[in-house]
């Protein structure tokens, strides 16, 4: 009897979570058709960002108002946990119709079929930034309002009073000039840290600020005419040559192995005389030294100088029931007013010449018009490839290990190993 | 925890034993028992065995967090491929490594934490309450608080430098930093098993102590043959739990170091989160869980028979 009864609840309780889990997946399918009503819902990666929070708001707000069909909900997220709630969602075809992305995750998003080619926006995006487009397998999937540039900060009269020359866009310093500046900075004794290459920083900043350098170099994260094969591109001479580099900026006592918490800040007390960042450093240390403060290009290590390119974008998903409403929406919020205000929420470089006009600071000649030129003239976007997400984190462990004294050559063929089987066990991701 | 209850219920049906004349009402009780059950059932199939039996499953296939293709069948490759990757073994060494140095000092210390506060002194809850903090202190905040205290200039440096040792970078030292994960997981986690010992302690009839007392045993005669024996069943479980969370090391390491440097502190499940979250390999993320779960079956088993070996014998 006893048995009987724990049979027969082994069994109810197998049926019920069955049921529990059925029904979950049955309500996705089915609440995708709901939205394709006249409300629209829009996820956002901002809800710890109350400014940029805000300007979107803004936009949505005037969109609502702006006409009678649809209406935009917007639903905003911590960044940490974005990335996990869209994939979530797309498991369950529970994505929101409109939903921003960071721009290299584009193609991995727009192959799993996440994402919507972009229509009828073709005119307007051609005025915006190439690194604000996000592009995969020639159609356009989304667009961003603002770019963000990377920059060596260091001081005019330090420089001045080590005789290194202030670099300009059009000169930058080469290999040669930089590796004597360092040495000077060095022998002056008067900082702990001659660079600062901001290794404390965890997650997608690695294949953010370092690739960049190894592109200098002449290397890079996979070779760009197929996306097949990082042979030859991320363990050739040239990548190994940026590894070396790499380590001897530690080994050298230039660099920090481990930056501190805040790289910034000990810029800004004297640690560290020259420091490998980005504009966002600009407000606190133009506030700390004034004009003496001055945002250098990158160096040019070879290959012309390089700053990663793309950053947050908006784009419409796949799964949308209600693709004209979408697409309506993004049109509206494509405008050059837009671009103007999200980038004067966060102080980016706004993604347009008429918007940079418009937003403080951008204008020509103003004081950060020249990360709009760094953004134009070096921008390189990470490799476009669907397997983007598994390169960043190869490339991020590569880098940490080699900067750790790990053998250049070894890291990065197991690298060229890893990121070449991920590639072709998806196919390609053709 | 699990194997008391397991032995409790089993012992339930044989307590109505004596009652054999309402004999209608055993059945009822137990209809009661086991929908009273149910709740806790549902949750467990749908949160754990559920689970597991996708983890097996899709540890044979090619399956991706993110992909518009369908999954495929393809073997064991996911596992030739974790034999042949060095990263894997490095992992699995320093999983050992931890393990080994964690369960007996942890449960040693925790031990001696217990008798100490097993004393009938004034304040002794003060203390009680002190050794248990950093227990119910988020692995997360205690993790994030050490990676401060570790840094090259941080507190514990800053302490050494004072009498005339310049302290390495605990945590980006190949050298130390599996060293300083160990020494700081004991500190966050020995008030538990303290306070479990301290349970066992207290079941420990006074009558024994004073029997041995009387009888004119040292204090460590008292322990090594009143107290010691009196915390068989105490052992076993401290011994199991602290061995399968160990094993499990995973916290610290994200927040820490995330496996580096040098892959000197990935461990097994480090590697499993990483490949399936990160790199979006949910098939070989799966296939390491695989492997994983029967390590962790073969030492609880390991573990399982000594222990009843030795009740045996005596």
């Amino acid at each position: 009897m006893a048995v009987r009864t724990y049979q027969r609840l082994v069994a109810t309780s197998l049926a019920v979570a069955l049921a529990v889990t059925m029904t979950s997946c049955a309500k996705g399918s089915s609440s995708q058709s709901d939205s394709g009503g006249s409300t629209l819902t829009l996820w956002t990666h901002n809800a710890g960002n109350a400014a940029e929070l805000a300007s979107i708001n803004a936009i949505v707000t005037d969109y609502n108002s702006s006409q009678k069909n649809y209406q935009v909900k917007v639903q905003a997220f911590p960044q940490d946990s974005y990335n996990q709630s869209v994939t979530a969602a797309a498991a369950a075809k529970k994505l929101p119709c409109i939903l921003d992305v960071d721009a290299p995750n584009v193609p991995n998003w727009a192959w799993a079929k996440y994402l919507a080619p972009l229509t009828g926006l073709d005119d307007t995006l051609s005025k915006f930034l190439p690194s604000t487009v996000g592009k995969w397998n020639s159609a356009t999937y989304s667009f961003g309002y603002y770019d963000v540039s990377l920059t060596m900060v260091s001081r005019k009269s330090v420089l001045e009073a080590n005789g290194i020359r202030i670099p300009t866009i059009d000169k930058p310093w080469t290999a040669a000039e930089f590796s004597a500046g360092l040495d000077k900075i060095k022998a002056g004794g008067k900082f702990k840290y001659a660079l600062d290459l901001g290794t404390s920083a965890t997650g997608e900043w690695w294949p953010y600020a370092y690739s960049p350098l190894l592109q200098s170099f002449g290397g890079d994260l996979i070779n760009r005419t197929d996306f097949t094969s990082a042979d030859k591109t991320l363990n050739g001479a040239a990548a190994v040559k940026w590894a070396t580099w790499f380590r001897s900026m530690i080994t050298g006592g230039f660099a920090p192995l481990k930056s501190g918490a805040d790289p910034i800040a000990d810029f800004g007390n004297g640690v560290s005389a020259i420091l490998w960042s980005g504009q966002w450093s600009a407000v606190p240390l133009v506030k700390k030294f004034g004009d003496d403060v001055v945002f250098l290009p990158p160096v040019d290590f070879g290959n012309g100088p390089k700053i990663g390119g793309g950053s947050w974008q908006w784009a419409v998903s796949s799964g949308c029931a209600n693709q004209a409403g979408a697409m309506d929406y993004m049109k509206f919020a494509s405008q050059d007013k837009y671009v103007a205000s999200v980038a004067t929420a966060t102080f980016n470089i706004p993604a347009t010449d008429a918007a940079a006009a418009v937003v403080k600071g951008y204008e020509k000649g103003g004081a950060y018009d020249i990360f709009r030129q760094y953004s134009k003239k070096f921008a390189t976007i990470r490799p476009p490839t669907p397997g983007y997400p598994f390169i960043a984190t190869e490339f991020t462990k590569t880098a940490q290990d080699i900067l750790n004294g790990a053998d250049p050559k070894t890291e990065l063929d197991q690298a060229v190993l890893d990121i070449d089987a991920n590639q072709k066990s998806n196919n390609n991701f053709s | 925890m699990s194997s008391t209850l397991e032995s409790r219920s089993a012992d339930v049906p044989s307590i109505p034993a004596p009652h054999q004349l309402g004999s209608r009402r055993a059945p009822s009780q137990k209809r009661a028992a086991a929908w009273m059950l149910a709740p806790a059932a549902v949750l467990l199939v749908t949160f754990v065995l559920i689970p597991i039996a996708l983890t097996f499953a899709l540890a044979f296939t090619d399956s991706k967090l993110v992909s518009p293709q369908p999954i495929r069948f393809i073997g064991f490759d996911n596992f030739t491929r974790i034999f042949a990757d060095a990263t894997f073994w490095k992992s699995l060494r320093n999983t050992v490594v931890f393990a080994v140095f964690v369960v007996p000092l942890q449960a040693g210390f925790a031990l001696g934490l217990a008798l100490l506060i097993n004393t009938k002194i004034k304040g002794v809850n003060f203390f009680r309450t002190i050794y248990f903090l950093p227990v119910v202190t988020s692995m997360v905040v205690v993790a994030i608080l050490w990676t401060f205290l570790y840094q090259p200039n941080g507190l514990i440096n800053s302490l050494l430098l004072k009498i005339g040792i310049h302290g390495p970078d605990w945590l980006g030292d190949t050298h130390t930093a599996l060293a300083a994960i160990i020494f700081m997981s004991i500190w966050q986690n020995v008030g538990f098993h303290m306070v479990i010992w301290l349970s066992g302690l207290q079941t420990i009839p006074s009558s024994l102590y004073e029997a041995s007392s009387l009888d004119g045993a040292s204090t460590w005669q008292n322990f090594k043959w009143v107290t010691w024996p009196g915390l068989k069943q105490t052992r076993t479980f401290i011994l199991i739990t602290i061995t399968i969370a160990a094993l499990a090391l995973f916290t610290q390491i994200n927040i820490m170091t995330q496996g580096g440097p040098l892959d000197s502190t990935s461990t097994v499940v480090y590697q499993a989160v990483r490949a399936g979250f990160q790199q979006q390999q949910t098939g070989y993320a799966s296939a390491i869980s695989l492997v994983f779960f029967v390590i962790v079956l073969m030492v609880s088993l390991v573990q399982r028979f000594l222990t009843r070996d030795k009740d045996q014998v005596r």
